[in-house]
């Protein structure tokens, strides 16, 4: 019988501080067995159990990309027991994975698609994995137009801004990056809120388009009408929850909505499923 | 399946030996009340008794329980490496359980035990666990198995159970693994002719003893959202003081925190059964809670038990009828009421029946 309350042994390879606060900073871990690294496979949209043994376990995305290899990633806000502990440990630290866990967001269903991505925030780490996972060279081709649309308060508070510049160059994706506001003379990009940029920037519906929307709540509710205006179905708009959890295999009973458990029925739902749920998330 | 007769000192003699091989859990006076544990050597179980304060649930699924242990020794070569906790994986007899708790472990084994994750530590425990239950003679005013999916004399999930004949015990002997038991008890004076009709008589009696129900045959239809947004919940939750007994003496409530306790340079990761009643249960880091208001966590926890649990497994209501909740519960907030109330609501006209149970 496997356990699966068991992590992985890692080790911090790398940590980069993302944003001018400091208050993120992005975790890139090495399995010591390089066994666990194939038995870790994941998919884009999955999370993943971080334990730190004497403090406990924590619930968050997996940023890094399924063809990235060698490493996974995460991308941390210091915000509780765990994640402040977290940040002040160094490179070579021991700690441990647990994973991957829930629903990947649905490959199968968005192949063959146009996908537009919409985040703020920090609720953009499985949306990285699933952008560095779309433009892959081995997978460019198996999606249509992708466009994505990301925002945060200021420059400074952008995740992943050197990969974001690269992206904005490329011509096999459309990036509208955009900012609440900003002082500096040079910003190139969008100045503004997400669903006022997304109203702008992202296609009109039609079957063949599916957006994934993760942020701030308040984004969400103010992304949700724009994609209604332009004919998004609920069907066709994929969301990704959170919800206090444990231990991420659907038994704790912490995340549940209704009769669905973030952890494993989740984190990924459409719309139509969320509509039909209670609103406790 | 064989009826055994058992006489009275045979049966406190018989579990005594069971004590050599087995850990042998049974009910034990404990003050006003009788607890379930596992007997110490020379120690007497009582068997006069209506049911335990707690339920058994405990002896497969300890309330604090350690999965792990680590080291904190920087300088050790397993600093901060989870190892595992090893167990007592010695049998366990559980004796004298009621037939409506063996049942509730069939309910819990769909949380513990799915296609895509098996949890171990519940899961060898259970199956290391053998059940032999006694039957309910005389069940509580506050009992409603017969409505809840089991009974008095229910043999659901039962190794054996055993009957109270008066004088001695009439015993079935429903499993294999029950038959090798009993041969190491000494339990094997096959029972007279007329056992079977004496053992049907007392069922009916138990039976008709059982003097409350609750109705369940509507709550599968029922639209979750309508139920979700009934107005009784805000006075259903009024006099709640979100305690959280309910959820403790519950056989069937399995919700568990996952904590790790350091000591020196060694800690533990353990896991301690936890409630919905509580605030901290739904909290986010963020400081924003799903569930932040108490009438949010007594609807949880009656819409788990009577609705996502009916709507997830089709296998009925996730409650036994056991009715402690009924009986600990300080402001006497009663599951069979709530129960009538959910099944009965029609969202359109917006009456609900309200039975006094």
């Amino acid at each position: 019988m496997q356990n699966p309350y068991y992590p992985y042994p890692v080790r911090i390879d790398e940590i980069i501080t993302e944003t001018e606060d400091k208050s993120l900073k992005t975790f890139k871990f090495v399995f010591l067995d390089p066994k666990d690294e194939e038995r870790f496979a994941y998919r884009a949209g999955q999370f993943a159990e971080l334990s730190i043994p004497g403090l406990g376990e924590i619930p968050i995305g997996i940023a890094s990309s399924p063809t990235e290899k060698g490493f996974v990633k995460f991308t941390i806000f210091k915000t509780g027991k765990v994640t402040s502990y977290l940040h002040s440990m160094k490179e070579g630290d021991i700690m441990g994975i647990r994973g991957p866990l829930g629903h990947p967001f649905p490959w199968e269903t968005l192949e063959g698609k146009n996908v537009v991505i919409i985040g703020g925030g920090f609720a953009f780490t499985t949306l990285r994995s699933s952008i560095v996972y779309m433009i892959d060279p081995a997978n460019r081709e198996k999606f249509k137009d992708i466009h994505v649309v990301y925002g945060a308060r200021t420059p400074g508070m952008l995740l992943y801004k050197e990969e974001l510049e690269a992206w904005a160059e490329r011509d096999d994706l459309n990036m509208h990056i955009t900012v609440d506001g900003t002082d500096d003379p040079d910003w190139k990009h969008h100045k503004g809120f997400v669903p006022a940029v997304t109203e702008q920037e992202a296609p009109n519906a039609d079957d063949d388009t599916y957006a994934i929307v993760c942020g701030p709540p308040i984004m969400i509710k103010f992304t949700q009408p724009v994609l209604e205006n332009l004919g998004y179905k609920h069907d066709h708009i994929i969301m990704s929850l959170e919800n206090r959890m444990k231990c991420g295999v659907g038994m704790c009973g912490h995340c549940n909505i209704g009769k669905d458990l973030v952890c494993k029925d989740g984190p990924v739902f459409t719309l139509d499923q969320l509509n039909e749920m209670p609103k406790e998330y | 399946m064989k009826i055994v007769q058992i006489d009275k000192n045979q049966w406190t003699s018989g579990i005594e030996k069971l004590n050599e091989g087995h850990r042998v859990f049974a009910p034990v006076k404990n003050k006003l009340f009788h607890d379930f544990k596992a007997l110490e050597k020379d120690e007497k179980p009582d068997f006069d008794f209506k049911n335990t304060r707690l339920s058994p649930k405990s002896i497969v699924y300890p309330q604090s329980e350690i999965l792990f242990r680590f080291s904190l020794d920087q300088k050790s070569d397993e600093y901060r490496i989870l190892k595992e906790n090893e167990k007592d994986q010695t049998p366990r007899a559980i004796i004298g359980i009621r037939p409506c708790d063996a049942y509730s472990f069939q309910l819990v084994k769909r949380n513990f035990d799915t296609p895509e994750y098996q949890d171990p530590y519940w899961l060898k425990a259970y199956q290391n666990s053998i059940f032999i239950a006694m039957a309910c003679n005389e069940p509580c005013s506050t009992c409603f198995c017969t409505s809840a999916g089991t009974g008095p004399f229910d043999e659901k999930g039962l190794d054996a159970l055993v009957v109270d004949a008066g004088d001695h015990y009439l015993a079935k002997v429903l499993t294999e693994k029950a038959e090798k038991l009993f041969e190491a008890a000494g339990w094997t004076s096959a029972a007279e002719k007329g056992a079977q009709s004496r053992i049907e008589e007392l069922q009916s009696t138990a039976e008709s003893r059982i003097s409350t129900e609750i109705g369940t045959d509507k709550l599968k239809n029922q639209k979750m959202l309508d139920l979700y947004e009934a107005p009784f919940w805000e006075e259903i939750a009024f006099s709640c003081i979100n305690c959280g007994t309910c959820t403790y003496v519950c056989p069937t409530c399995w919700c568990f925190d996952i904590q790790d306790e350091t000591s020196g340079k060694s800690g533990v990761r353990i896991r301690n059964w936890d409630s919905c009643m509580y605030p901290l249960f739904s909290l986010h880091a963020s400081g924003h809670n799903p569930r932040g208001s108490k009438v949010d966590r007594v609807r949880q926890r009656f819409m788990h038990k009577l609705k996502y649990y009916v709507d997830k497994y089709d296998k009925g209501i996730q409650c036994v009828g056991c009715g402690r909740c009924v009986q600990m519960c300080p402001v006497n907030i009663d599951i069979r009421r709530v129960c009538n109330m959910m099944n009965s609501y029609d969202p359109e006209s917006c009456v609900c029946e309200v039975t006094s149970a």
